[in-house]
């Protein structure tokens, strides 16, 4: 069949109704990513699709489930002897110093009740074990599978047997997203364990590293200087490795020394992770005290109930 | 029909091959040579099937690869309309190229599209990603030929249009 003359020839396809459509489509899109960076529907909608979008997150993680199966069938017996030996010994050095640490504890523990805290050394954790799928975000994010339906709640930090790992950031009902501390958007608050200066490490925009940028000029810090987690924020409970100082250089402006450290925990090989359940005590400034009005019984009833505690301070 | 209904059935089951391979994670060192996926085989379409591909099915692809691994909803759905429609725009010189040339067009194409995320997610207030951000064009480009030819083969083996 002849073309007719009004359609456009094939070699320059594409006409104003093209375009048209493609800048419809464009402005929706547009459109649809303000109003996510807004209202961050992402993870709503992510939360309702829940049930097609976990099995499709199990899925892309069985390659690497997969190689990680086959690296252990094929792991030559040598290879798996040498670690068996490895993590024997491990584990009789981690008892070892865990008996002389019971002792410890339990001294501490007394002092504890005296001094009256409720610090404790017991740990409330979670394994939970790492799916890979790559969520886009260039390698900062990490998948577990454990979820809402878990127990699992955004903010909880994730630690693995060297160190802090991140905190939990979006929840869906049996998967979770854990922000990794290398995340430029991540801060943590750390203390220097050798000096005690308290300071926050952020993610570095080069991948795999912490940063410290601001670190006071007259400040005494070194390369091979262990981080911990200071607990102030109130989001990780203190006394955590967080990394080690690499290197320690004036910042560009001169106004700050700017620090370089390798986080402790294994980021990119750790399969399982622990998820921590007790959150830290808050060390921040108390919470405000709610406004003391008269005692119930000498409250007048009824309608003077709305009475602002003024009056009823003049009362007493 | 019945072979009309497989045709379907290869062209939606490529599509979704394309969104978990963008889901599965490589190796730590090989992680920045991770092409784009969905963009090269909505491309492949794109020039092999003019009618199936639209700007609509890009944009509901986009989305889909949102919702399973985005930053924001809609960055992947604009970012598909554009490829696709400038894929459509020059298919009828695209598909008479050779194919060094046309995996020259490829390289432009996911370098663009590279630079619409990039300008996406400067505007959602990221930070500036690493160098070897910019390797995954150049292996979409490289693996170009192979993958067209794969599926140009595939495509005469099952004789399905």
């Amino acid at each position: 069949m002849a073309r007719t003359r009004d359609e456009s020839s094939p070699l320059f396809a594409g006409n104003a109704a093209g375009t048209l459509r493609l800048i419809v489509y464009l402005a929706l899109a547009v459109v649809l990513m303000v109003l996510d960076h807004r209202n961050s529907w992402l993870w709503r909608l992510r939360y309702t699709a829940a049930a097609v979008v976990e099995p499709v997150y199990r899925l892309a993680g069985l390659p690497a489930a997969g190689v990680r199966t086959m690296s252990v069938a094929f792991a030559d017996r040598q290879h798996l002897t040498e670690q068996n030996q490895r993590l024997r010994e491990d584990l009789l050095l981690a008892n070892a110093k865990l008996n002389r640490m019971a002792a410890v504890a339990e001294q501490n523990q007394r002092l504890k009740e005296l001094l009256d805290t409720q610090h404790s050394l017991e740990l409330n954790v979670q394994l939970a074990r790492v799916i890979g799928v790559d969520l886009g975000a260039y390698r900062y994010e990490m998948t577990l599978n454990m979820g809402a339906r878990d127990g699992v709640r955004p903010g909880q930090p994730v630690i693995d047997a060297h160190g802090v790992m991140g905190q939990v950031k979006e929840v869906l009902p049996t998967t979770s997203v854990v922000m990794l501390i290398t995340d430029p958007a991540h801060a943590i608050p750390v203390v220097i364990e050798r000096t005690g200066l308290r300071t926050v490490a952020y993610g570095s925009r080069d991948g795999d590293q912490l940063a410290l940028p601001n670190i006071p000029l007259a400040a005494d810090v070194r390369a091979g200087d262990k981080l911990l987690t200071s607990g102030l924020g109130g989001r990780f409970p203190p006394g955590f490795p967080v990394g080690e100082v690499r290197s320690v250089a004036p910042a560009a402006t001169g106004m700050f020394l700017v620090a370089m450290a390798q986080p402790s925990a294994d980021l990119d090989r750790s399969e399982d992770v622990l998820l921590l359940h007790d959150q830290a005590e808050p060390d921040g400034p108390p919470a405000p005290v709610t406004p003391m009005g008269p005692p119930a019984d000498l409250a007048p009833t009824g309608a003077a109930s709305a009475a602002p505690p003024a009056t009823g301070g003049a009362l007493r | 029909m019945n072979k009309q209904r497989l045709s379907l059935w290869w062209f939606v089951g490529t599509l979704v091959f394309a969104l978990l391979s963008m889901l599965v994670p490589l190796p730590g060192v090989l992680e920045p040579f991770k092409p784009y996926w969905p963009a090269l085989f909505l491309l492949y379409w794109s020039l092999e099937s003019e009618d199936r591909v639209t700007l609509g099915l890009a944009f509901m692809v986009g989305l889909v690869a949102d919702l399973l691994n985005g930053m924001v909803l809609g960055e992947q759905a604009l970012r598909l309309c554009a490829l696709v429609f400038i894929a459509l725009r020059f298919r009828s010189r695209l598909r008479f190229f050779p194919m060094w040339q046309q995996a020259l067009a490829v390289l432009a194409l996911l370098l663009n599209d590279r630079i619409l995320l990039l300008i996406v997610r400067m505007l959602a207030g990221a930070s500036l990603p690493p160098a070897s951000w910019w390797i995954s064009p150049f292996v979409g480009a490289a693996l170009w030929p192979f993958l067209f030819l794969l599926l140009d083969d595939l495509r005469a083996r099952l004789r399905i249009q």
